[in-house]
């Protein structure tokens, strides 16, 4: 017997100034244990823009997590890739640990939103349970 | 661990959380086994805290010991340095 389709959705908010803040503080650390190499790139493809970028990456990323629920075996933040498509869209594309949770959890392709405003970014995350296969 | 080098891990772990952790209530004073995220830490704060606690001990937290109950007290944040230090 298969679970009716089950909607899960992540969100979370971050302040633009304290991604700034801990790039001045972490530095190249910071930016090596949270971001794919493809995110810092981009993020820093428009100096003017980076920390926004950066923020609402961070901000996806934990929408991720929660959305994930990562209470009992943890999943790094550079296993939640988001990936800026041709078209300017983005989507969400795991990897790692965050892979084999969302195929353990019958999670569908997430759908993603990102944006930001001044000193703050946000992301939200939505996907169904039990309806197909897993990307990563 | 040592009582000594217990108690040194849990205030090293106070004054990071003091500098990084923008709780509503002094780490300083806190029970340790008080919730952190009832206490205002969020997920941005704990990368920082985390961050600080890597560069502190010289130590890196692998993926798996980053779940949300890893930074939910000082009991908890002590419990996994200690793991590392003694691995």
């Amino acid at each position: 017997m298969t679970s009716p389709p089950e909607l899960h959705v992540g969100i979370d908010l971050v302040q633009v100034e304290r991604v700034s803040e801990s790039v001045a503080l972490h530095g190249e650390r910071f930016l090596r244990r949270i971001f794919t190499n493809d995110e810092v790139a981009y993020a820093m493809s428009s100096p003017p823009q980076t920390l926004h970028r950066l923020a609402a990456r961070f901000a996806a990323k934990e929408a991720v997590r929660k959305l994930l629920q990562v209470d009992e075996h943890g999943v790094g933040w550079r296993d939640v890739e988001v990936r800026r498509l041709p078209s300017g869209a983005c989507e969400v594309v795991l990897h790692g640990h965050a892979a084999i949770l969302a195929r353990a959890r019958l999670l569908g392709r997430m759908a993603l939103s990102m944006s930001h405003d001044g000193d703050y970014a946000t992301a939200v995350v939505v996907t169904w349970s039990g309806t197909e296969e897993m990307h990563g | 661990m040592g009582e000594n080098q217990g108690a040194q891990l849990a205030q090293t772990i106070r004054q990071l959380l003091a500098e990084h952790g923008r709780l509503t209530r002094d780490p300083i004073t806190l029970p340790a086994e008080a919730d952190l995220y009832h206490l205002g830490l969020t997920s941005h704060a704990s990368v920082n805290v985390m961050l600080a606690l890597e560069g502190a001990f010289d130590i890196e937290f692998p993926d798996y010991m980053l779940t949300r109950g890893m930074f939910a007290s000082i009991d908890a944040l002590g419990s996994a340095v200690g793991t590392l230090l003694a691995g």
